[in-house]
């Protein structure tokens, strides 16, 4: 077994744990900071498979801003736990049979059909740096990447409005 | 070189994960975080295809999936935040208000 190998094992084993840790964690606290160790490995993912730029945006946009906002509002809102009884028991079974039949179904659209992912071509050596990325988001993707901005700048008028207290009327 | 199609068996798993969570949890935020957990795997398969074609669309897709998903959590946690000052609560099985 070569060093790739562990380091994708080892990788994956963190990456899967972290996620079922934060299926089982009752605090929503830890399930958010067991949420960024998964993302973090998955950037570390991106650099193994040759996008450092994708790998930083990950860490600083998803790992970072993102989550940061996310334990805000759970410390905000107070809302660590759920209390009280649950109700439909028969739900929580059936919710563990069919995630499982997804998984079942994937990966024998993977393992056994795999026709169309056996080929891997070489990459040039400047495969995917910030660089070359930069130039086709600039050439090629101009148009969807200024939509972007525009809809970033939709998305925080529509925070605000929907965060905004109720202003009492006059009169 | 890891063979490609490990990533493709990690990013299934990953994504069944994420509806496991979506399913079954009750809390709204973690229901919201699993989400984000199947936003990544879908991610993580983008770029697995774009080194496998050495390609540099894949990767120019997940950037903007990373832009929209910022955009979706902040509305959809200002949406719980609304949600928890009507209700007093993020328990999903409380929000049933258009329930027949």
């Amino acid at each position: 077994m070569t060093i790739d190998l562990l380091l994708f094992f080892g990788l994956a084993a963190v990456a899967v744990g972290a996620a079922i840790a934060m299926l089982l964690s009752r605090n929503a606290v830890y399930s958010a900071l067991f949420l960024i160790l998964n993302f973090a490995t998955v950037a570390v993912f991106f650099l193994l498979l040759g996008a450092p730029f994708i790998a930083m945006a990950q860490v600083t946009v998803y790992a970072g801003a993102i989550m940061v906002l996310f334990l805000f509002v759970i410390m905000l809102l107070g809302a660590e736990q759920v209390l009280g009884r649950h109700k439909g028991g028969w739900q929580r079974p059936l919710a563990i049979l069919l995630a499982l039949a997804l998984m079942v179904e994937t990966g024998y659209l993977i393992f056994w059909r795999s026709d169309l992912v056996s080929v891997i071509q070489a990459a040039a050596s400047d495969y995917a740096t910030p660089q070359a990325i930069g130039e086709s988001l600039f050439r090629d993707y101009l148009l969807p990447f200024e939509v972007t901005s525009v809809l970033l700048l939709v998305a925080m008028v529509g925070v605000i409005v929907l965060t905004k207290e109720e202003r009492k009327k006059a009169g | 070189m890891v063979p490609v199609s490990y990533y493709f068996a990690l990013s299934a798993i990953l994504f069944a994960l994420g509806a496991l969570g979506v399913l079954v949890r009750r809390n709204a935020i973690v229901v919201f975080m699993s989400v984000e957990l199947m936003l990544n795997a879908a991610n993580l398969l983008f770029v697995a295809f774009a080194r496998s074609y050495a390609a540099l669309n894949g990767q120019i897709y997940v950037f903007f999936v990373i832009a929209v998903a910022a955009a979706e959590v902040a509305i959809g946690l200002a949406l719980i935040v609304a949600i928890f000052r009507t209700k007093q609560s993020i328990d999903i099985d409380e929000i049933s208000s258009l329930k027949g």
